[in-house]
């Protein structure tokens, strides 16, 4: 099963493995990993599952759908990093993918 | 003082069928909502969305679907209070007493939170610093635009509000627009009027640049903007609006004895009812096992929870379980029958 791991704002580390086709914020809030809030379940209809995607890893996972950019112009401290962690399908391919989590949702 | 049988919270689409439910089985409501609009996530996130999985309805947008849900609480008069937050709760004998922050107060036995995620705040700039000047000279939305006359100001932003105000606030101002990236989500035809006001030198355009901090003594009077490849400008401003959309707050919510779970009310599943008595949850805020955040979930939860208010609001009577297809006292209501 591949492993993601999801760095805390305080520097916390949690590596938990997630199913294949999930996403990277259904393994955060199946593994009751804090920082990643999810509000509307993953309908691309908020920004608080924003999650900055390391950047060795940021061409390897899948592109940004359409209209994320346009929520993620509405999370708190985007960058250039910045994914919304629902719409990062979990596969073989991004075993080990690491993201780091914002200061807040 | 207002009484009523039962207080909704949230005027979203289930605390607008909720209020259909109560008012056919013959109880009275009124429906509270921070917004200034009726429909709540739908209208605010997702208007122009279709929707797929309403029964029977193979497809209409958040705003087909709020504009249905008022047409269908025609027959009956509901007193809707918009733009006000439920702020405190308190028991007052056998009755709830809420209060809102505009100071209206309901005496009601029964409290229907439907608030979906909690109520919309304004995202506002992550610097501490801003807090300082937040309502003297940072502003998250606009009420008397004439303060803005002959000034710097520095808007923030890349939908319809950013570039609205862009274009408005040029006729009379020096307008700053600054965005995270050169994509605009805003209307095209608003966006194709920055770029001619930009050329006739009445708005300067900064994109990939966001606030870094702002910078005064006592009176704001300049900001450092950051570029993504971290170089810094600072521009002289007499004010600064953020609009970077709205972000959902559970709010006084929380601190109304409810048991709650993460961001989610805790409720059982035959009332709907929270471990407050008389106080339940439906909707997007409620959680129990197997919840599903799906609309239809939503209208199920407000038609028990509105049937679980009967015996609050009329302790001496029965409630009884009719069909609108043949109750004569339902088509009374509904306006179907004399």
């Amino acid at each position: 099963m591949p492993k993601i791991t999801y760095i805390e704002n305080n520097g916390k580390s949690h590596t938990v493995e997630v199913d294949k086709g999930l996403t990277v914020m259904e393994g955060a809030v199946q593994n009751n990993i804090p920082g990643i809030d999810a509000d509307c379940g993953g309908g691309m209809a908020c920004a608080t599952c924003h999650v900055y995607v390391k950047d060795e890893w940021y061409n390897k996972i899948n592109e940004k759908s359409e209209g994320e950019d346009d929520m993620l112009d509405q999370a708190f401290e985007p960058n250039k990093f910045s994914r919304l962690s629902c719409q990062i399908l979990v596969s073989e391919e991004i075993d080990g993918l690491t993201v780091d989590l914002p200061k807040k949702q | 003082m207002i009484k009523t049988d039962a207080l909704i919270i949230g005027a979203g689409p289930t605390g607008l069928f909720t209020a259909h439910q109560l008012k056919l089985i013959g109880l009275s409501c009124e429906v509270v909502d921070n917004l200034d609009k009726i429909g709540g996530q739908c209208i605010e996130l997702y208007p122009d969305k279709p929707i797929y999985d309403i029964p029977a309805v193979p497809e209409c947008t958040g705003e087909e679907l709020t504009n249905n849900l008022i047409n269908q609480l025609k027959p009956f008069d509901i007193k809707f209070h918009l733009s006000e937050r439920v702020d405190e709760v308190k028991k007052e004998k056998d009755l709830w007493q809420v209060k809102t922050n505009n100071g209206t107060i309901f005496n009601t036995p029964n409290i229907i939170i439907a608030g979906g995620v909690g109520s919309f705040e304004p995202r506002k700039f992550s610097s501490k610093e801003c807090e300082k000047y937040e309502g003297e000279s940072i502003f998250y939305s606009i009420k008397n635009k004439t303060i803005f006359k002959n000034k710097t100001i520095s808007i923030f932003g890349g939908g319809d509000s950013a570039l609205d105000w862009a274009v408005e606030l040029s006729s009379n101002s020096k307008v700053n627009l600054i965005h995270r990236r050169e994509e605009f989500r805003g209307a095209k035809a608003t966006l194709n009027r920055v770029h001619e006001l930009e050329k006739e030198g009445k708005i300067s355009l900064f994109t990939k640049y966001q606030l870094k901090t702002v910078k005064g003594n006592g009176k704001l009077n300049s900001i450092d903007i950051e570029h993504d490849n971290k170089e810094i400008k600072n521009l002289k401003t007499d004010y600064v609006l953020g609009f970077f959309g709205l972000i959902m707050q559970l709010g006084p919510i929380a601190n109304w004895g409810l048991n709650l779970n993460k961001k989610t009310i805790e409720v059982d599943t035959e009332k709907f009812e929270t471990n407050q008595k008389g106080i339940y949850a439906v909707g997007d805020i409620c959680s129990y096992p197997g919840k599903l955040k799906l609309i239809l979930s939503g209208f199920h939860e407000g038609a028990l929870a509105a049937r679980a208010c009967f015996r609050l609001a009329k302790p001496d009577e029965k409630y009884r379980f009719e069909f609108t297809t043949t109750s004569t006292s339902l088509l009374k209501r509904l306006g179907k029958k004399e």
